[in-house]
């Protein structure tokens, strides 16, 4: 089969057909602006989650520090928004205006140099992506390189996440410390705190989603991805029959750091600021828990698990405020008990055959040979 | 500022006021007259949750994660205020109802919250946030929507919304009376300045530092941990090499508890004050955690300490107990907090309104002579005129008082020649 026409074999076009009518149609349709803006917050999640398909569903390579290239992409779109926020006469209060008022708070007079560029927003966009990614890159390579992998090296991503936490944390003059860098106000003289830019907000982040999903899709059929499958499996024998297993290694992770540092911008945009409670290990480690709810092998999976998981976060915490973490637990536990999968293998196992057996049923006389299952 | 009122209304009003302290027969008999003074259209233009018989507010703390231990008593506080409001008639004849939301000691969710409150309940006011992180979260949401928000934590200062009515301290009320009071009785000539790393104890250091320096005295040594550190060894070394009079301390949270303990294994007897401990962050809530026996013989400069002996607090902390059980202690921002909703309470009755745009006009100038802490007045940069105090610590956990100002202490966010 041909890729160009093929992407997606029949049933998952269906499948992107109805995840795209879910996110364009029945949310902006069923709910309110407060609660599409929560949906489009769950969304950059997403983004996470679905990099966590390719890394470390696909490739083996877990990650326990994606909140890194999230954080990085965020702060990116965050110190655009602060400088646009902090011009002279909005801060006319301060000792020095016409600086980020966390900076004045810290006795900072002048605008620290690797903060000029981000006046331009061009260069902005540019370095939202490339920040996260040379940084994945540099990761990368000195890891997979000298063959570190496992394990050990999903450690070495926490250590980095902690040790970025602790920087933006003690570098308060320059990052905003513990609060991060808040009250944005503008996007090239847009308001993004309007309802109006929050449902533009939402679409943008639904359109760059789907782009990925057929990113990603692409990447799963095309020969670099069943060699993913091979490296995560017999990492040696794919090594032995003379690929260059680190290179793949390096562009996976890479890609998927570009991935979160997407959903990093566009989590600023939507919720309008950035903290270091989002680059550190603990969120790093709930975003691998949307991918493993999702189900760690399928890009819908992933899409679907970051939004179940936020979305029952965002109920039970209103409904139980006492008591919903102990829920939240619980719901963890209960994926890797009884569904290890995710939500994409209980589809797979429950939902699917009936399906299909309905379909088949509608085309009597047409025999089916039973498809293998879908990855 | 001092706002005196003389129509016949407004005399009941201010039983009111003192209602829960004397006159709950009074204010009973007053409620009903009070709800059919106000119709709910006229008390109500921009469709606030507020019917003819209630009106929903919001509290909005963390009650799981790491911060749950300090903003408990916070929502305790305001859970009794709004118990006793209702209890003596309510607010424009309307019982408050209260939707209660978790931030759960992360900032986002404190925004997101925040929101809700706003945008879904449409709560006439918001009583909440600990942290300065979380306030700022929530703070450009409480512009854009336009909400009243009480926030009850001494803080940095440097900020000054419309949106907020802050009842705890800013810096300057919390360090100048307290570097005044041990300079002149205990003859301090040098400090040493300690903190976790973040905007509150790196401001109130600075402001610390330059009063220090205008007083002509030496600062000989400053420093910062992480929020969470836990080894303070090493400071405690340069400490004991310095000699400094004074170890001036903001340490914050679980922090607190290391650092207490380790500077009593290092020797260092508190009792002895040589060097004497003054700290801005540990209240009876933080003792609790940190153990009476290792922190006795400090002291702590706040406006509020539990064993306050004036009547409104003996009140105040009897209904506390019987409400949370006899084991609950209250801390300087648990007075803070249970001070928003009467704030609150007054500021609508005042306006004759629940709008919010009313409400802040009204604010400045809103005084409570019921006020645990004795009596607070609202400036009009929406801080608290109060004392500053000073508390000596003891064994069982408790302050006492040895020092309070003689007059208020008025509220400037933004100190001229400190920053």
């Amino acid at each position: 089969m041909s890729p160009a026409l093929f992407l997606f074999r029949k049933r998952e076009w269906i499948y992107f057909a109805i995840l795209a009518f879910v996110l364009v149609i029945v949310f902006p349709s069923l709910f309110d602006n407060f609660r599409l803006n929560l949906i489009g917050k769950y969304l950059t999640y997403s983004f996470v989650a679905l990099g966590l398909v390719l890394c470390w569903g696909y490739g083996g390579i877990l990650s326990l520090g994606q909140g890194i290239f999230f954080g990085l992409g965020g702060y990116c779109m965050a110190m655009f928004l602060k400088l646009e926020a902090s011009t002279p006469e909005a801060t006319a209060i301060q000792s020095t205006p016409g600086i980020p008022d966390f900076m004045d708070w810290n006795q900072i007079t002048s605008l620290p140099f690797w903060w000029e560029p981000f006046h331009s927003f061009t260069f902005t966009l540019f370095a939202t992506i490339a920040v996260p990614v040379a940084l994945a890159f540099i990761i990368s390579v000195a890891m997979f390189k000298r063959r570190v992998g496992g394990v050990y090296f999903a450690i070495i991503t926490q250590a980095i996440a902690a040790i970025l936490t602790i920087l933006i944390i003690g570098q308060q003059g320059y990052t905003g410390g513990v609060n991060g860098i808040t009250d944005l106000r503008t996007l090239l003289g847009w308001d993004i705190r309007s309802d109006n830019a929050r449902y533009v907000f939402y679409f943008i982040c639904v359109a760059l989603l789907l782009v990925s999903l057929i990113v990603a899709q692409f990447i799963r059929i095309s020969k670099f991805g069943r060699l993913l499958i091979a490296m995560r499996d017999k990492e040696d024998r794919v090594r032995f029959s003379g690929y260059d297993v680190a290179n793949f290694k390096i562009f996976i992770f890479c890609l998927a750091a570009a991935l979160s540092a997407i959903g990093g911008a566009m989590f600023t945009l939507q919720v309008g600021f950035m903290s270091p409670s989002f680059v550190g290990i603990v969120p790093s480690i709930e975003m691998v828990i949307f991918c493993a709810v999702g189900g760690r092998l399928s890009i819908f999976g992933a899409i679907y698990g970051a939004l179940l998981v936020n979305a029952a976060k965002t109920s039970l915490s209103e409904t139980f405020p006492e008591l919903w973490l102990f829920a939240m637990g619980g719901l963890f536990i209960a994926v890797v008990m009884v569904f290890p999968e995710g939500v994409a293998g209980l589809y797979r196992q429950h939902i699917e055959p009936l399906i299909v057996r309905g379909t088949s049923l509608l085309r009597i006389g047409k025999v089916r040979k039973p498809r293998p299952a879908a990855e | 500022m001092r706002q005196k009122t003389i129509s016949p209304f407004s005399i009941t009003r201010r039983a009111l006021l003192a209602g829960i302290a004397v006159l709950p027969a009074l204010t009973f008999a007053s409620a009903p007259l009070r709800a059919q003074e106000v119709a709910t259209a006229d008390a109500n233009t921009t469709g606030l949750a507020v019917t003819d018989d209630t009106v929903t507010v919001g509290i909005l703390h963390s009650i799981t994660g790491t911060m749950a231990i300090s903003e408990t008593g916070s929502v305790e506080a305001e859970k009794l205020a709004i118990d006793q409001i209702n209890a003596a008639g309510g607010v424009l004849g309307r019982k408050i109802e209260y939707i209660q939301e978790d931030g759960a000691s992360d900032w986002p969710t404190f925004a997101e919250k925040a929101k809700k409150l706003l945008v879904e309940n449409k709560t006439a006011a918001v009583f909440g946030c600990w942290t300065s992180a979380s306030r700022k979260a929530v703070l450009p949401v409480f512009e854009q929507y336009n909400g009243m928000l009480y926030y009850p934590t001494f803080y940095e200062g440097l900020e000054e919304s419309p949106n907020v009515i802050y009842t705890g301290q800013e810096a300057t009320q919390q360090i100048i009376a307290g570097i005044d009071w041990v300079v002149r009785e205990k003859g301090a000539k040098s400090f040493y300045l300690l903190g976790s790393d973040y905007i509150w104890p790196r401001t109130a250091n600075k402001i610390a530092r330059k009063h220090i320096e205008k007083l002509g005295l030496k600062v000989s040594g400053e420093d910062y941990y992480p929020l969470g550190n836990t080894q303070f060894n090493s400071v405690i070394n340069k400490i004991k090499l310095k000699k400094p009079d004074v170890i001036y301390a903001i340490v914050v949270g679980g922090s607190n508890v290391a650092f207490y303990k380790q500077l009593k294994a290092a020797g260092i007897d508190m009792s002895k004050e040589k060097p004497l401990l003054l700290t801005i962050s540990v209240t009876e809530d933080e003792v609790r955690g940190i153990g009476g026996e290792n922190i006795a013989g400090a002291y702590a400069s706040m406006k509020y300490f539990e064993s306050l002996p004036n009547d409104n607090n003996k009140a105040f902390v009897s209904a506390f107990k019987k409400m949370w059980g006899e084991d609950s202690v209250i801390g300087d921002v648990t007075q803070a907090a249970y001070l928003g909703p009467w704030l609150w309470k007054a500021a609508v009755e005042k306006a004759g309104s629940f709008d919010i745009d009313k409400v802040r006009a009204a604010s400045p100038g809103i005084e409570l002579t019921t006020a645990p802490e004795g009596y607070v007045r609202i400036h009009e940069n929406h801080h608290l005129w109060s004392r500053t105090r000073i508390g000596h610590a003891r064994e069982d956990g408790q302050f006492d008082v040895v020092f309070e100002t003689k007059d208020l202490i008025e509220p400037n966010p933004f100190p001229e020649g400190y920053q």
